[in-house]
């Protein structure tokens, strides 16, 4: 069934709150290097469809397969160890810490390797990775400043470097636009662009046009289905996908 | 933060110690043994700040640490006549035990929930050492002296009844979790602890099994306080049931509290204000600890970040 390019496949994936059923029945199949987009109304249940694949939530029922191999059991640090590495919608970043800080717990977790996790390293190859990855977002003169006096555009930014000085390979990104001034977005999408050279993007995002020129494959959902699913072209033109969301 | 151990952080902790060291030939008699005794309890303090203060877990039961500690030591000493040595490890090896299993058991809660599990399972054992009082003595308590031998290293007999063998007993064990801690705050690890403090789920995200950090930094912690109760009954010759009450569970809170969470020099410096506090206000009135609440409260008025933590913010950022 798996087919070897999919990284990234849920089956009949489930969830519910109650009597609620907020993801149902998901089959969702990336491919290796795509920028896959969800979009979708408010409550369509795609936050907790991301949920249920970065590990912070267990699915009522379905399976998670990552790179071929079941993960549906792993907790959530146990994936981000595998390569699945998620950016929260609210900005998360240790504000009391410095930038520097920040991204080198996120650097050392990747030294640390996997069974033995090793409790001395070298600061020097810490640093190395904090560097490259503040470089990457552009933030490399902040790094000795506290996270929290940061603008937020900027505080988005640190926390893209620290997904990125995790190396992951599915980089899962929930509504990283949100709260942008229209500068900052067009220069986010770049660094978007820029990364998904080499990381599997998964985004949710509510700015319709950006998702139009930035996805390869959209997908869309509501009331916690697939409706659709392809190109930016077809998307565009799906019927049901206009009446439900595009509002044409 | 936890700034990494650079040349400046080193040359601060080895100098405060270096000071410990040669003010025992400057003190009078009367300092001497309280100065011991408080580098005593400030390694209990520095045990329970790595806890707190750098993985902010607070516990309320840091008691039964400590008294597996003084009980794994003063028991073989008193029935078996065990040596010091063999009789603090023992102790260490006891309260080491005690926290892993209470931390597999425990760290499954977090917060207000911890904090109850703690104190409740202290308190257990602060009964326990009750009950079985034909055993442990617990109710009167029991003194060493008579039975505990001097240690021979070479040609030299070190006798725990020495002033000076206890001043340099309690320093070096003073020194040795003092700077373990001071590594421990500039190590990755000890990253990874802050961040578990500041934000345990975003820790998780990315990539770390918090609840193993947790144990981890629950085992240290209590064997540090077990370190300090073993030599407390070594150094001080007595073993009682009180050193196990809530009261020595809420010392090191209020020792670690006044001189700084989460700072490497702020248990020692709260320790030993408490104890002169202590001391001098008795010295002027019976209610005492009137005068200790006052100050508490002004504290928590003034410098809510401890006195370390004050310095850290407003002059010297660079401190661990």
């Amino acid at each position: 069934m798996v087919t070897v390019d999919s990284l990234l496949e849920t089956t009949a994936l489930c969830k519910s709150f109650g009597g609620l059923h907020a993801v149902k029945d998901v089959d969702l199949r990336l491919a290796r290097g795509e920028i896959r987009a969800i979009i979708g109304p408010n409550g369509a249940g795609k936050t907790t469809l991301m949920n249920l694949i970065s590990g912070r939530m267990p699915p009522t029922s379905g399976q998670v397969r990552f790179k071929g191999r079941d993960i549906t059991g792993l907790k959530a640090w146990g994936r981000v160890f595998r390569g699945i590495v998620y950016t929260f919608q609210v900005t998360s970043i240790f504000k009391n810490l410095t930038c520097y800080e920040n991204v080198a717990l996120a650097a050392q977790r990747r030294l640390m390797g996997g069974v033995t996790n090793r409790l001395v390293l070298s600061e020097r190859q810490i640093a190395e990775r904090v560097q490259a990855a503040l470089l990457q977002v552009g933030l490399s003169a902040t790094a000795g400043q506290r996270a929290d006096t940061l603008p937020y555009g900027h505080q988005r930014l640190l926390e893209v470097a620290m997904a990125l000085a995790l190396e992951p390979e599915l980089l899962i990104l929930d509504e990283p636009l949100q709260g942008l001034a229209q500068e900052e977005i067009s220069a986010f999408c770049d660094l978007l662009r820029m990364i998904s050279q080499e990381v599997t993007v998964l985004l949710i995002e509510h700015n319709v046009s950006v998702v139009l020129e930035l996805a390869e494959m959209i997908t869309v959902m509501d009331n916690g289905q697939i409706i659709a699913e392809g190109s930016p072209a077809e998307i565009e033109r799906h019927r049901e996908v206009q009446k439900a969301y595009l509002g044409k | 933060m936890s700034g990494r151990l650079t040349g400046k952080v080193l040359a601060l902790h080895l100098g405060i110690l270096g000071l410990l060291f040669i003010a025992q030939f400057i003190l009078p008699a009367y300092h001497h043994t309280n100065v011991a005794r408080i580098m005593v309890l400030a390694t209990y303090a520095v045990g329970y700040n790595i806890l707190l203060g750098y993985t902010g877990l607070m516990s309320l039961g840091h008691a039964m640490f400590f008294a597996a500690g003084m009980y794994g030591a003063g028991l073989p000493i008193y029935y078996l006549q065990f040596g010091a040595i063999q009789a603090f490890c023992i102790g260490v090896l006891l309260s080491l035990v005690l926290a892993t299993v209470f931390g597999l058991i425990a760290l499954r809660t977090s917060g207000v929930s911890f904090l109850i599990v703690t104190m409740m399972f202290a308190q257990a054992c602060y009964l326990a050492i009750l009950y079985f009082n034909r055993i442990t003595l617990g109710d009167q308590g029991f003194i060493l002296s008579k039975s505990l031998e001097s240690v021979s290293l070479g040609s030299f007999e070190f006798a725990f009844s020495d002033p000076a063998v206890k001043y340099n007993v309690a320093l070096l064990l003073f020194a040795g979790c003092f700077m373990l801690s001071a590594v421990l705050a500039g190590s990755p690890t000890g990253r990874v602890l802050v961040a578990v403090r500041e934000n345990e789920e975003r820790t998780g995200l990315l990539g770390y099994n918090t609840y193993k950090y947790k144990l981890l930094s629950l085992v240290i912690s209590g064997g540090i306080s077990g370190v300090a109760g073993a030599a407390y009954a070594l150094l001080f010759s007595y073993v009682g049931a009180s050193f196990a009450s809530i009261l020595y569970s809420i010392y090191p809170i209020l020792w670690t509290l006044l001189g700084g969470t989460g700072t490497t020099t702020g248990p020692m410096i709260g320790t030993g204000l408490m104890f002169y506090l202590v001391d001098i206000a008795s010295g002027l009135t019976s209610s005492y600890l009137f005068v200790v609440g006052a100050v508490l409260v002004m504290l928590i008025l003034w410098f809510p970040q401890g006195i370390m933590g004050a310095i850290r913010t407003r002059w010297l950022p660079w401190l661990p």
